[in-house]
């Protein structure tokens, strides 16, 4: 237990440090830009990570819950004039609501099924946000206005570094909790062996479901936020290839690992920008450190860091 | 009648690729997500034989198989076999990461026009029973029958199809009876790769060649594969016909816009109710 | 009064009918064992009364409560408990968590306490964490406390899935197999341990093919062929059983 405590506070402390220190460190708002997508999609990534990595489950849809939110808080806010809150957290609410609904019939089933199941629902989503041009702006998409929370609203790029920043730190620390409690431990034992985990009384069905709309509910609310900041959304955000994105920074940083999901996050954001230089190898490339990455570190880059540290402490 | 065949000839690429999808599933437990790319690489290496190194059609389509099948004998033994203990969401990834890979390379290779290859009989459609139907149309049907016929033939009557089947049952009884494993997997991917790749030459001359074709289609596979039950390869062939012609009937008397959509639809319809394919086996945990 | 009551029960997958039209029942406060031959549908018992499979016919029943095809969750509640023949150790976590995981139905599993860490969540985690060292301790496994699930020895994972069972508190506890692929000493360190487990008044029934286990272990011996009771009664009563010895013991049977 002590072991957990230690981890809980130490990374939490230098992931706030971190936080509170890039800034210094960030030349001009092309860079913001950057660390502000990776909040957020380190916050979608956390919740992926409680899924996959915790649980054992896997989504390859997520995509289309983020853009739910995004597209969710777009519409309510320009069309209907909804207070920007009231959109994120309806949206937040519908994509939960979608997400039991999809998963409780699914959940019962095994793994392959799931990602099928929630693969097929991204790009349903996906294809509907393209096609009704009407409500959504078609494959062109919609831009959105205005953001203001009791009438203030963001300026610049530093004050959506702080927003962004808090929402991550909050998701860390909500997500950790998650972890180390009994909620944490009967998720890690559906990943054991989910009989053993039904001898225990655990409600496997329940537990899966319950945390597959909690990481539904984290992505739809990164969106929502996402599309404030960025003024514009376009279907894309649910396609087939975001939501693969996303699955390969929680497997690339780090399974059944709040820390990884960050620093995966982290990394498969930033090296496409830093890959560009290569032009036409760019795809080959990342195509190559991805398969690479996986093959030598199969449990992602924070277990193996871990693990090569202990062993050279001992 | 039109919507019929096309649905037909697409289904029956679908269940080519999905047969692909269940005999590497079979071998390995692995959800191949480059199944897609030997489906493009077919038809790219048709298109660029045909194009660049003037090799007759019906030449170039057997060359580009045999030259996808290695590129997946390749992958298997670089990137999966090195692997072979990890997660299976680990090893989804790095197929993930091989069919970036490949599409990289195939964009790098021959940039990312959209490329037209002849069919193989011309392009001169035929009329049947009222329906315009393209001959290439017609080949793919052949082709496709005879491939099921000749996969029959393979795992019912030589000893290297019967081992495959063995190890799809039962690993380690296949292992102490003598099966290589290795071997196994190589032939699976083999074997997957050769089948997306005929997909993708004989497809080609209907959908043009162009590195970003075999995302949907490896998608719409695996669909093929799910409904009709996850490694059974049969199966996959009536989920791919069933997809096609779903997705034709679809696009002409109710909607074009969401004929992608029809797919997907259909699998969520199915793993709700119907949940191991068509004719996938209840199986019981053994505890 | 019968704890756990089995009547008529059947089972078959396809072709096969691994438990036909099986009637027992198991008295509580002692120690029961359940013999014979392989394939004779003694896990497949396990599976039915735990609510992994659904019988195609017949009632099992706990504490005169009908529990047949009731959800495998809901056991531990009621006071059933059990261990696994393929061991089903949670090698994602410490040994501790482990057991850990056991007391699942003794703590606030929910969802929004745990994420906002209400002060109870902590506190109550550190005083089920020293009970599951002790059960640890009761176990054998004293020295394994601190450890990974995955660096233990296989007879210490053994005894750790006895732990994770015994953490409900059931008032039946089933073991599958709980001495195969050990050794002779193993095997009567296992013998100590379930007398102590049935000292403390929890009603056990074993399924075991080491005879010398069984035979000094048990109170009550049931034997199963084919998914139906052979026999039952005493050590003594089931060695001289000439339908048992024919079916299960052999000759070498009547020495032990």
């Amino acid at each position: 237990m002590n072991r957990l405590a230690t981890a809980r506070y130490g990374g939490m402390l230098a992931l706030a440090a971190v936080v509170a220190v890039l800034p210094l460190f960030l030349p001009n708002s092309f860079y913001y830009d950057m660390a502000i997508l990776v909040g957020l999609n380190a916050i979608v990534c956390i919740g992926l990570n409680l899924l996959i990595g915790y649980a054992g489950q896997i989504s390859l849809g997520h995509g289309g819950f983020f853009a739910l939110g995004a597209y969710a808080s777009a519409i309510l806010t320009s069309a209907y004039g909804w207070p920007p809150a009231g959109a994120l957290l309806a949206g937040a609410a519908g994509t939960g609501l979608l997400a039991f609904a999809v998963a409780r019939p699914i959940m019962k089933l095994s793994g392959h099924y799931l990602a099928m199941g929630t693969l097929g629902l991204g790009i349903i989503i996906s294809i509907v946000l393209t096609q009704e041009v009407d409500l959504t702006g078609g494959p062109d998409g919609m831009p959105v206005y205005g953001f203001s929370v009791f009438g203030w609203e963001p300026s610049g790029a530093l004050t959506w570094y702080w927003i962004v920043g808090g929402l991550l730190l909050l998701t860390a620390w909500l997500a950790l909790n998650i972890v180390e409690s009994p909620v944490g431990r009967a998720l890690r034992a559906v990943h054991g062996s989910e009989p053993a985990a039904r001898t225990a009384g655990i409600d496997v069905v329940h537990y899966k479901a319950l945390i597959f709309v909690v990481s539904a509910v984290l992505a739809s609310i990164a969106g929502s936020v996402f599309v404030h900041y960025i003024g514009f959304i376009t279907p894309s955000e649910a396609g087939f290839v975001h939501s693969i994105e996303l699955v390969t920074m929680v497997v690339l940083g780090g399974m059944a690992s709040i820390f990884g999901a960050i620093v995966g996050a982290a990394i498969l954001t930033t090296l496409p920008q830093l890959l560009t230089f290569l032009h036409d190898y760019e795809m080959l490339v990342f195509g190559a450190i991805l398969m690479g990455v996986m093959i030598f570190m199969p449990k992602g880059l924070v277990p193996a860091i871990r693990a090569w540290i202990g062993s050279r402490a001992r | 009648m039109q919507f019929l065949f096309a649905g037909i000839t697409v289904g029956a690429t679908y269940a080519l690729v999905g047969v692909g999808f269940s005999i590497i599933y079979n071998a390995s437990q692995v959800i191949n997500f480059a199944q897609g790319e030997f489906v493009m690489l077919g038809g790219m290496t048709t298109w660029f034989l045909f194009e660049r190194a003037g090799i007759p059609v019906a030449l170039a389509i057997p060359l580009a198989v045999m030259g996808t099948a290695a590129v997946g004998m390749a992958l298997e033994k670089f990137a999966i076999e090195p692997a072979r203990d990890a997660s299976v969401v680990t090893l989804i990834i790095i197929t993930i990461g091989a069919s970036i890979f490949l599409r990289g390379g195939a964009q790098l290779l021959w940039g990312r026009n959209f490329h037209s290859v002849p069919g193989l009989s011309g392009n001169e459609p035929i009329d049947i029973a009222g329906a315009a139907v393209s001959p290439q149309s017609l080949w793919i049907l052949g082709v496709t029958v005879l491939v099921i016929l000749a996969l029959n033939w393979f795992f019912s009557r030589t000893m290297t199809g019967r081992a495959m089947r063995a190890v799809a049952f039962n690993l380690l009884a296949a292992q102490l009876a003598g099966v290589n494993n290795r071997r196994v997997l190589l032939l699976a991917f083999a074997l997957a790769a050769a089948l997306g790749a005929t997909a993708g030459a004989l497809i080609a001359p209907l959908s043009l060649a162009y590195p970003e074709v075999g995302i949907m289609l490896g998608l719409k596979g695996f669909c093929a594969a799910i409904l009709g039950g996850l490694g059974f390869p049969y199966g996959a062939i009536a989920g791919g016909l069933i997809l096609g012609i779903s997705e034709n009937m679809t696009a002409g008397y109710i909607s074009s816009a969401y004929k992608d959509a029809v797919a997907f639809v259909i699998i969520l319809l199915a793993l709700f109710f119907m949940p191991h394919g068509l004719f996938g086996r209840r199986g019981a945990d053994r505890v | 009064m019968s704890l756990l009551t089995v009547q008529s029960l059947t089972k078959a997958f396809g072709g096969v009918t691994a438990i036909d039209d099986l009637t027992l029942s198991i008295r509580p406060g002692a120690i029961h064992s359940i013999i014979g031959p392989n394939g004779a549908g003694k896990t497949t018992l396990f599976n039915l009364v735990t609510g992994i499979y659904a019988p195609d016919q017949g009632a099992v029943a706990l504490d005169g409560r009908d529990i047949t095809g009731a959800a495998a969750h809901g056991m531990a509640a009621l006071g059933l408990s059990r261990t696994f023949q393929n061991l089903q150790i949670f090698f994602n976590m410490t040994a501790l968590e482990n057991v850990l995981v056991g007391m699942h139905r003794h703590c606030d599993h929910r969802f929004l306490p745990a994420m906002l860490r209400l002060p109870w969540i902590a506190r109550r985690d550190r005083e089920m964490a020293d009970k599951a060292a002790d059960l640890m301790r009761f176990v054998g496994l004293a020295d394994y406390v601190d450890a990974d699930a995955d660096s233990l020895p296989y007879g210490a994972l053994k005894r750790l899935e006895i732990a994770r069972a015994l953490a409900a508190e059931p008032r039946l506890l089933l073991l599958d197999e709980p001495a195969a692929g050990l050794n002779p000493a193993e095997t009567a360190e296992i013998d100590d341990l379930i007398q102590k487990i049935g000292e403390t008044g929890v009603t056990v029934v074993l399924v075991e093919h080491d005879m010398k286990l069984v035979m000094g272990v048990s109170e009550h011996i049931l034997v199963i062929e084919h998914g139906r009771l052979l026999a039952e009664g005493t050590g003594a009563e089931i060695r001289h059983n000439p339908d048992v010895v024919a079916a299960y013991l052999g000759e070498e049977g009547r020495g032990l």
